[in-house]
């Protein structure tokens, strides 16, 4: 090959670059590796982290069983070594999927449309305020203090560049769930959005309905979000919001240390135009049978550069369809037994124990203890991982662990943090 | 048959939503260990669902020949040649796969205690010092999920920088051959864009540039090698003549495949790039992502990076939250983990030698493809070809066949087609990028087919428009799609049925 560049030697391929900005050493970076060695050193890795504990976490990363099929279809090489299906000939098996994705999160969700997916559900949250800016032409975000802290936080520093001033909205100290007065002093008509959580980050279910009434009365929209997505099995969709925001997190990927997850954004259709990233529509082939393509991408950064609704451009597409292949397995019916058996367990496990909130819960609550970290401690010596402290978050609930039970979580270890909080 | 393609077999597939039947199921559950509760009693009524309206209900096996059936329809890597230029299609180690699933690792709360995910942060430590040895930068964050994502965090880094400095300024300035995600980025945090006119070769106008920079200025956004595959040969230039002003320059590293091993970003000047682990580090696109958009920085910025940041204390390493200059949080927790562990992976299996020698092959397959494509296809830009080459159809326009076309007709060949129609700098561009990973065979396949293409089109232009011929899906009606949206699957109504 060389010999047709008429080149003596590979070098020759980068002669033409300043000197000045050549590297003349090599990186210092180990040689090359085995496969074998490069597995034994991540199996390292990971027995120094907690292999083997229960796991009472939740609070925006889920334990549930994957069920095999979505490692199986996610590893097919046509699936996971493809690009983004710009060519629709040649990716229909994408397209398709992702066509079925948008399908079930409307039908999850209660919502007319849903994009291909968002990077996770915490960079959802300012993409959802900044639609619903465009939308209103408004300015300003309100936020209740019950949305997950750290998706607080992303919402911060994208509005804090765009000069968009972000209130938070209290909660009821009692309940656990937003303070409806507090909403109804902050929201005027310079008020784009309220943005919410349900379950919310103590657990507990929001008022849905009164917030999205007290909302719209002052022309702002409903943005509602979920951390956790099983809740959607069960729960009432959210048909009051505007935009729906989330985490796809507990539909088939394991926590793996905070990522990759997947986000979503739905919403109704006469607000399609404003929905950032990428859309799939149905539509016919040269010969008049059905196919999909990508579609409405005059809303995008490759067609609208600076104008465009977002700068989003590659998503987490194998991760959506992992979620898709999760909700075929469970189906309807295994949705919701999936949710029921959460909310069991989770109720199994806070029967008798101190709650803090007495907002009706789903899969997480919170307790109160003298010290959650000697909590903490007691149960990591019998290989549990306890709840979150969330002093750190809220110095007022400085006394307070957040528990989470899944399907996975086991009577045996329920009853030690019982024992343990007790 | 054309090219590597014969005819095959190839099902039709039903909608999950319309093979699905009432009951039909493919999971199992373990009995609860504990009381069933009640929903209704411990919700109320009103926040319970009675069911989710026509979600599918199917069997196992229709699971799996569903998703099988419908990843024939697709193409990979793990198939052939994926020249999409810009987009770094290489093969995907199967290795990075399993180590993403390590159980230590897979199944790690980002909120289990430190003492219990020493393994974890060690990862990033790895990954965050080859990233800056690599790119010749001071530090670096792997919070950002994606390249357009990193370019948000690097924006907001250099805002923060120059609000330290007292002033924010006003406007970044962006080559008209830029990637859309670049002014796209730059609106979103808060910054006018300036474009500017690349000259004759292509290449940024450092002329141009000096009239245009002013105390306004916060920064240029950069992509080296550009986007038509070419060295910035005035980059010395171009970031001295910034830095004189106070600006910063941004890096768009998308295409640091060619880079990696020969020349550093942090050693010509740059303040702040993002690296797209899914190109240039071999993560798997999955058909639109998850990526990592790692930024890496000079130390000027550092200070300024999203918390938490990993610290090493004593013997262990710890999340430091206590970050006063910090923009804050881009992303919940540390970032797209999985897709971390896959890179470093990679970093391993090639060491410093071999990525060095990937980045070489990279440039000898494109300039190998180049060589032989240009008596064909026009060049509008003839400057030395790094990683990728950008022809244009102007050649072919002439008898009315545009670059999506040959595209289209490429797919007849067996191969996924170039990048098309960008970077705008080209009038009807044609971007192949052929990476490291592919062999003599399948580049003179390609060429071949290539070729193949441009006679067609001089003898029978209609032929090639109407590509592709052997697929099973030909050509797809875009414009309908976007006209009248159909976004989801609805029940067919009663009307439609009995019409049926
Ligand atoms: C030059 C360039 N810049 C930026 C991006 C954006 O990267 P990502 O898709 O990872 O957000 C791309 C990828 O498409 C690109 O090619």
């Amino acid at each position: 090959m060389l010999a047709t560049l008429g080149l003596d030697s590979i070098e020759r391929l980068y002669a033409h670059l300043p000197q000045e900005v050549l590297l003349n050493r090599p990186l210092n970076i180990a040689p090359g590796k085995s496969e074998y060695e490069i597995i034994d050193w991540f199996r390292a890795r990971g027995e120094e982290n907690a292999v083997g504990y229960a796991c009472f976490l939740g609070a925006g990363a889920y334990y549930h069983y994957r069920p095999v099929m979505c490692d199986v279809v996610v590893s097919r090489g046509e699936f996971l070594t493809s690009y983004t299906p710009y060519q629709a000939e040649m990716a229909q098996g994408t397209l398709t999927t992702i066509f079925e994705f948008q399908t079930m999160i409307c039908q999850l969700t209660g919502m007319d449309v849903a994009n291909a997916s968002m990077y996770d559900g915490s960079s959802a949250i300012p993409e959802g305020a900044m639609m619903a800016m465009r939308v209103t032409g408004r300015h300003k975000v309100l936020v209740a203090r019950t949305v997950h802290p750290e998706y607080r936080e992303v919402l911060a520093t994208y509005s804090k560049y765009q000069g968009v001033p972000v209130e938070e909205v209290a909660y009821d100290a009692a309940s656990g769930k937003l303070d409806l007065d507090d909403l109804a002093a902050k929201l005027d008509t310079q008020t784009a959005a309220i943005i919410i959580q349900s379950p919310n980050f103590f657990g507990c279910l929001e008022d849905t309905a009164k917030i999205a009434a007290l909302a719209h009365a002052k022309g702002a929209l409903l943005v509602f979000s979920f951390t956790e997505a099983v809740s959607l099995g069960l729960l009432e969709p959210p048909r009051d919001a505007d935009i729906v925001v989330g985490e796809l997190q507990s539909f088939a990927h394991p926590p793996s240390y905070g990522g990759p997850y997947a986000g979503i954004i739905a919403t109704k259709e006469k607000f399609m135009r404003q929905l950032p990233g990428r859309l799939v529509g149905e539509t016919k082939d040269a010969n008049g049978n059905r196919a999909f393509c990508l579609t409405l991408s005059t809303r995008e950064q490759h067609i609208r550069r600076e104008k465009a609704t977002s700068n989003i451009c590659t998503n987490q597409a194998l991760i959506a369809l992992m979620a898709t292949v999760y909700l075929s397995v469970y189906g309807k019916e295994g949705l919701r037994e999936l949710a029921l058996q959460n909310l069991s367990k989770a109720h199994y496990l806070a029967d008798g124990l101190p709650l803090r909130f007495s907002g009706a819960f789903f899969n997480e609550f919170v307790v109160k203890a003298d010290s959650p970290e000697a909590v903490n401690d007691a149960l990591l010596k019998e290989k549990i991982v306890g709840g979150l402290p969330l002093g750190k978050y809220y110095p007022e609930l400085s006394g307070c662990l957040l528990l989470c039970a899944t399907e996975m979580s086991k009577r045996e270890h329920m009853d030690k943090v019982k024992g343990a909080i007790a | 048959m054309p090219g590597k393609t014969r005819n095959h077999i190839s099902q039709n597939e039903a909608l999950l939503f319309e093979m699905s039947s009432p009951g039909k199921k493919g999971y199992q559950l373990p009995d609860l260990d504990v009381p069933a509760v009640d929903p209704v009693a411990a919700l109320g009524a009103a926040n319970t669902r009675d069911e989710i309206t026509d979600f599918p209900e199917v069997s196992e096996v229709e699971v799996i020949r569903h998703f099988t059936r419908l990843s024939t329809w697709n193409y990979g890597i793990d198939l052939g040649l994926f020249p999409l230029g810009s987009c770094t299609m290489k093969y995907n180690p199967r290795v990075n796969e399993t180590v993403a699933r390590t159980e230590g690792l897979a199944w790690a709360h980002p909120y289990q205690p430190e003492s219990l995910s020493q393994g974890a942060l060690k990862v990033v430590v790895e990954l965050e010092n080859a990233l800056a040895e690599i790119t010749g930068m001071d530090a670096v964050t792997l919070q950002p999920a994606a390249g357009a994502h990193g370019e948000l965090t690097g924006v907001q880094l250099i805002r923060a920088l120059l609000e330290s400095r007292g002033n924010p300024r006003k406007k970044i300035i962006i080559p008209d051959s830029a990637h859309g995600t670049n002014p796209a980025t730059a609106a979103l945090a808060g910054y006018a864009v300036e474009n500017i006119k690349s000259n004759g070769k292509g290449l940024v106008d450092v002329e141009a540039l000096a009239k245009i920079v002013n105390e306004d200025t916060a920064a240029l956004m950069v992509t080296n090698p550009n986007t038509i595959g070419v060295f910035e040969e005035d980059i010395v230039k171009v970031t001295s003549l910034m830095h004189s002003k106070g600006a910063l320059v941004y890096m768009d590293g998308a295409n640091m495949n060619a880079l990696v091993g020969i020349t550093r970003p942090g050693d010509f000047g740059i303040d702040v790039m993002h690296l797209n682990l899914h190109k240039t580090f071999s993560t798997p696109h999955g058909g639109g992502g998850p990526g990592a958009g790692a930024v890496a920085v000079k130390a000027h910025l550092e200070p300024f990076l999203p918390i938490p940041r990993v610290v090493r204390a004593g013997d262990l390493l710890k999340l430091d939250f206590n970050r006063p200059q910090s923009i804050g949080r881009v992303r919940a927790f540390l970032g797209n983990y999985g897709v971390l562990i896959r890179a470093l992976a990679y970093i391993m299996a090639h060491g410093g030698p071999g990525l060095r020698n990937a980045t070489l092959d990279a440039l000898l397959n494109a300039n190998y493809i180049r060589k032989a494509l240009e008596p064909h296809y026009d060049m509008p830009y003839t400057s030395p070809s790094m990683h990728e080459c950008v022809f244009s159809d102007d050649r072919q326009a002439a008898k009315g066949v545009k670059t999506t076309d040959i595209a289209k007709r490429l797919i007849d060949y067996g191969f996924h087609p170039y990048t098309v129609a960008f970077p705008l700098i080209v009038h009807g561009a044609l971007m192949i990028e052929p990476t490291e990973t592919e062999s003599k065979p399948e580049l003179d396949a390609f060429i071949e087919a290539m070729i193949a293409i441009a006679g067609e089109i001089d003898k029978d232009p209609q032929f090639v428009l109407k590509a592709p011929h052997h697929t099973r899906t030909p050509r797809v009606d875009e414009t309908t799609a976007a006209r009248k949206p159909i976004l989801r699957w609805k029940p067919p109504t009663a009307v439609n049925k009995a019409a049926d």
